[in-house]
């Protein structure tokens, strides 16, 4: 067992798309909340496979396209300060600020990291103790726990040359805000697996029974996503709204504890701007006052920010399942993954991309 | 007057005068002068290990004489890797077998190569015999001969190590007609073995990965394999190694260069579970990782048979398969029927490989 060619095996595949194909009699919209599960789709082909009644929108699980506009060039300018080593995940590098971004700030001699886990971070500001060293803590519930260790690390070592700049972003929240949208189209959710391994399921017990929505924990394989949305399906068809788990080789009810606990120690829910959507209350998280040191934002002075997004971007419809990325007028002609107009063009789980990527005509 | 004896400032000869220092252990800037110290180090150092008619011959060029008629082949390539030892190769073994292949993808016969280096001051001149002997190695296997060279020294900071240029210079024989544009629609797509290992290996060894790894670059001469493939197969029209960019990247440009469409099956892309695995883990396709030492033919499909065992008979080409087909349409665009079914496109390589966030 490798636990990856098998879940993507064609034969169990196929077969989970004809219970699919008999359960389904009429049409139904889905949302997939997570970019990883938009890449895997696309990259699989999974969506020329499904009935034509299941339409699957995209959803706003890309942590590099929701990073707002303010919190990037705050990044650009403390990146570009010649005290300061800048660290962030590799993904945020090409990601448009409003002139430029981190490849930008690297080329004329700002010094930008690539680090692959937050406490590689901590390790190069124990190594450069003449320079500032300040990590880029963006994500979902799934990188909240491992940047909360780094700054815990920071703590317990004595670090004083570290800080991260804060822009941690939570689901729950913005299922509400989807769901509760007059425009709404979304019928039944494939909840993020990952997020799900840290956080568990239980938080979404109150969404489904308010909004009367299945939601169904999936993950990442074709396998999985087919088997995620075969469980919707049969709850729409049955006119249920429960929350279910077609991810449990890796997904419980309750999460990881110690990973929840640990980011209750280190942040606390704020309202956070989310790129193209707007201000969600209670949407993300900031650091707790007992670690308000580490505060990026209190340690350098970026509150003269002044942001100016690209016009023809529609990355807020994308992100909210609004709109498909073939439906934008600059896709593919003047927003290319050279040229990207906006993040989820960027990212390798942006929606933009993902058509870009596998499905451009 | 008696006056006391000048100090032996004067005296050219007094034990005032220190001996210069050696510097044999490291580059310093000296090395780089063009005089005596640049001769010593190419003398000492450099000829031991690289050496030929021509380069004992000591001008400042070589004057070669071509084995046969046809015409000739020439690539030439920097080569600049971190670190410069890996797990399968190191940047000598990469200098020799990047331009090699190159001039060999003509169906050329490789057989002589100039080598330029730039060396950081402070190289010890042990890991700079290591490379050479790496260097010596590789041309010995792929039948080449070093016939050109030349040296520089930059302050340290300014390089990482050294780095190298080489250019290969091949013969192809006349009749000899193979290259990127000339893919017709009904041939077949092979590969001569697994995708990724040199790309995956490189990294794991910078230590960055968080996770150990057996993976070992791929990084080998080709030409023996090619030479033995033209043998068996003389219709191949393509032969391209996919380094940088990965198999998507070059095949995406033969479909370019011969206005066809590249049909590939995922069920038949050969991948080391090893390296699909740190692929996986880091969110990368190993369709986008560099090789080193595999080769992509194209071959009309009445050949195919004889190809592949001509590939799989060579120690470099054990695990060829077909991996695909070249259709007239969609033009310029290389399609994967994925493992479910479904057909997606395979793009080029946009920018610098990166890895996603969770």
């Amino acid at each position: 067992m490798q636990f990856t060619r098998e879940f993507r095996d064609s034969d169990l595949v196929k077969g989970m798309l004809a219970k699919i194909r008999r359960s389904v009699t009429r049409p139904w919209v889905l949302m997939e909340i997570c970019g990883g599960q938009t890449h895997s789709i696309m990259r699989y082909g999974l969506d020329q496979l499904l009935p034509e009644e299941i339409e699957l929108v995209h959803g706003p699980g890309c942590p590099v396209c929701v990073t707002p506009l303010e919190q990037i060039d705050r990044a650009l300018d403390i990146a570009s300060r010649p005290d300061v080593i800048f660290a962030s995940f590799g993904d945020m590098l090409r990601v448009p600020g409003s002139v430029q971004d981190l490849f930008s700030i690297r080329a004329r001699g700002g010094q930008v990291k690539v680090v692959y886990a937050p406490l590689d971070a901590v390790r190069i500001a124990q190594e450069n103790p003449d320079k500032q060293v300040v990590f880029f803590a963006i994500g979902f519930e799934t990188t909240a726990p491992a940047n909360a260790v780094a700054i815990l690390q920071a703590q317990a070592l004595g670090v004083k040359n570290f800080s991260v700049l804060v822009s941690q972003v939570r689901v729950p929240p913005a299922m509400h805000a989807i769901l509760g949208a007059p425009q709404n189209r979304v019928q039944g959710f494939l909840a993020a697996g990952h997020v799900c391994t840290v956080m568990g399921y239980w938080e979404y017990e109150p969404i489904a029974a308010q909004y009367q929505t299945p939601i169904v924990v999936t993950g990442f394989e074709p396998l999985d996503l087919v088997y995620g949305i075969q469980m919707t399906v049969e709850q729409l068809e049955r006119g249920t709204c429960e929350v279910q788990n077609a991810y449990p080789r890796v997904v419980t009810r309750d999460g990881n504890r110690a990973a929840q606990s640990m980011i209750a120690r280190v942040f606390k829910p704020v309202d956070r701007a989310w790129r193209g959507i707007g201000v969600i209350p209670q949407s993300g998280w900031g650091l707790s006052d007992a670690f308000a040191e580490f505060d990026a934002e209190k340690r350098f002075d970026v509150s003269h920010i002044q942001t100016r997004e690209a016009q023809e971007c529609i990355a807020g419809k994308i992100l909210q399942g609004l709109a498909k990325p073939p439906q934008c007028p600059a896709f593919g002609v003047r927003c290319t993954p050279e040229n990207p107009l906006g993040a989820p063009m960027v990212s390798s789980e942006g929606a933009c991309s993902a058509f870009y990527r596998y499905a451009r005509q | 007057m008696n006056q006391p004896s000048q100090p032996d400032q004067n005296s050219f000869e007094g034990p005032a005068c220190p001996l210069p220092l050696q510097h044999v252990d490291e580059i310093v800037i000296g090395h780089g002068s063009g005089g005596r110290m640049t001769h010593d180090l190419v003398a000492r150092v450099f000829h031991a290990y690289l050496s030929s008619p021509a380069l004992a011959q000591g001008d400042d060029f070589a004057s070669l004489s071509l084995p046969g008629a046809g015409r000739l082949a020439i690539s030439t390539d920097s080569h600049i890797v971190k670190p410069l030892f890996f797990p399968g190769g190191d940047i000598g073994r990469l200098a020799v077998c990047g331009t090699v292949n190159d001039v060999a993808m003509s169906g050329a016969a490789p057989l002589f190569l100039t080598a330029g280096f730039i060396l950081e001051e402070g190289l010890p001149v042990d890991t700079l015999q290591r490379v050479l002997a790496s260097m010596q190695a590789a041309a010995q296997e792929a039948g080449v001969q070093f016939v050109a060279g030349d040296t520089k020294v930059v302050e340290r900071g300014k390089a990482d190590g050294l780095f190298i240029n080489t250019t290969g210079i091949g013969l192809i024989p006349a009749g000899c007609q193979i290259g990127g544009a000339l893919a017709q629609p009904g041939d077949v797509v092979l590969i001569s073995g697994t995708l990724g290992d040199h790309g995956i290996a490189v990294l794991a060894a910078r230590g960055e990965l968080g996770f150990e790894t057996q993976i070992q670059s791929d990084v080998a001469p080709l030409n023996g394999m090619i030479a033995a493939l033209l043998q068996a197969a003389p219709q191949v029209r393509v032969l391209r190694d996919p380094t940088r960019g990965g198999l998507a990247t070059t095949l995406n440009e033969i479909a370019v260069q011969s206005r066809v469409c590249v049909q590939l099956d995922e069920d038949a892309l050969p991948v080391d579970p090893a390296v699909q695995a740190a692929c996986d883990m880091l969110g990368f396709d190993p369709l986008y990782i560099a090789n080193e030492g595999k080769l992509i033919v194209v071959v009309p499909p009445e050949q195919q048979a004889a190809a592949l065992e001509a590939l799989r008979a060579h120690s470099y080409g054990r695990a060829a398969v077909c991996i695909g087909r070249i259709n007239a349409a969609p033009a310029n665009r290389v399609l994967l029927n994925t493992l479910i079914g479904g057909t997606r496109i395979v793009d080029t390589l946009a920018g610098e490989i990166l890895p996603r966030i969770c």
